[in-house]
């Protein structure tokens, strides 16, 4: 049943939205990382959706997203004043990381809620497919 | 074609034409934050009017009874999805407008419930006619 492409459509999309979430949360616990495991401050990352159509059986124009690939901000790192700190350079200034608090806030509201409305896609197309189902009864 | 074939002929071409349109509103929706991704939909009066004519995307007509159905008897299979005029474009080039592509969804899925309703209403109609009134 063409349907069931509405799951597939509305599964892809909450994946790469939790990954989003899970994107945010991970900038929002690192914007006060001096330091990683490789010894630089923690960079900003952002991940990148694309549209594709999921399988072959899938009608053109109907596609789903992936996660095409997580990208590194491009923004300037943070400099703060900090000379009694050990990661402070010559002049005294350490580098933070360049995650924007505020904007990782939207973007976290802006994730959540599109979640929401794929799962009332998901419920309005499982009621659909069960009335389908119950023709003739 | 039977009687029983066109009684449900019309409704059945809704039904496959609903369902495609229900997939490509729902990859609009799923898409609302996929940067140049642009919004689709159909023309659904004329999606329909080409699946009763038995015309595909390429035009052909029927010109007798005996010519098969060029869309391979598939009422989805000749219909073209079609860019949505933006309004409000977003500067990424994503043109989806989650309110309206919200709305529509659930008024496709209406529709589509409707003619389920519809069909039922065949159903029972040609049952009671098989039983003879009883």
């Amino acid at each position: 049943m063409s349907l069931f492409n509405v799951f597939d459509i509305a599964g892809s999309a909450m994946t790469a939205q939790s990954m989003r979430l899970n994107v945010v949360a991970s900038n929002m616990a690192n914007a006060d990382s001096v330091t990683g495991s490789d010894g630089q401050p923690y960079r900003a990352k952002q991940v990148v959706f694309q549209a594709k159509p999921l399988s072959a059986a899938m009608p053109k124009g109907a596609s789903g997203v992936v996660v095409a690939r997580v990208v590194n901000d491009p923004s300037p790192m943070k400099m703060v004043y900090d000379p009694k700190s050990p990661y402070a350079n010559e002049q005294g200034y350490i580098t933070m990381p360049n995650v924007n608090v505020v904007e990782e806030m939207t973007n976290m509201i802006s994730a959540s809620r599109s979640y929401q409305a794929n799962v009332e896609m998901m419920n309005t197309a499982k009621s659909m497919i069960q009335r389908t189902l119950a023709l003739g009864q | 074609m039977t009687t029983i074939d066109k009684t449900f002929d019309f409704q059945e071409k809704v039904l496959a034409l609903r369902g495609y349109r229900q997939q490509l509103l729902a990859s609009n929706i799923a898409n609302a934050d996929t940067p140049n991704y642009k919004a689709v939909d159909i023309d659904f009066a004329k999606a329909l009017q080409m699946a009763q004519s038995g015309r595909a995307a390429g035009g052909l007509a029927k010109t007798s009874p005996m010519h098969l159905d060029a869309a391979g008897g598939s009422a989805v299979a000749g219909v073209k999805p079609l860019y949505r005029a933006a309004v409000q474009p977003s500067i990424d080039g994503n043109t989806v407008d989650t309110n309206v592509e919200q709305s529509q969804f659930s008024e496709n899925a209406l529709q589509y419930m409707a003619t389920l309703q519809f069909i039922n209403g065949k159903i029972q109609s040609t049952m009671l006619a098989l039983r003879g009134g009883n």
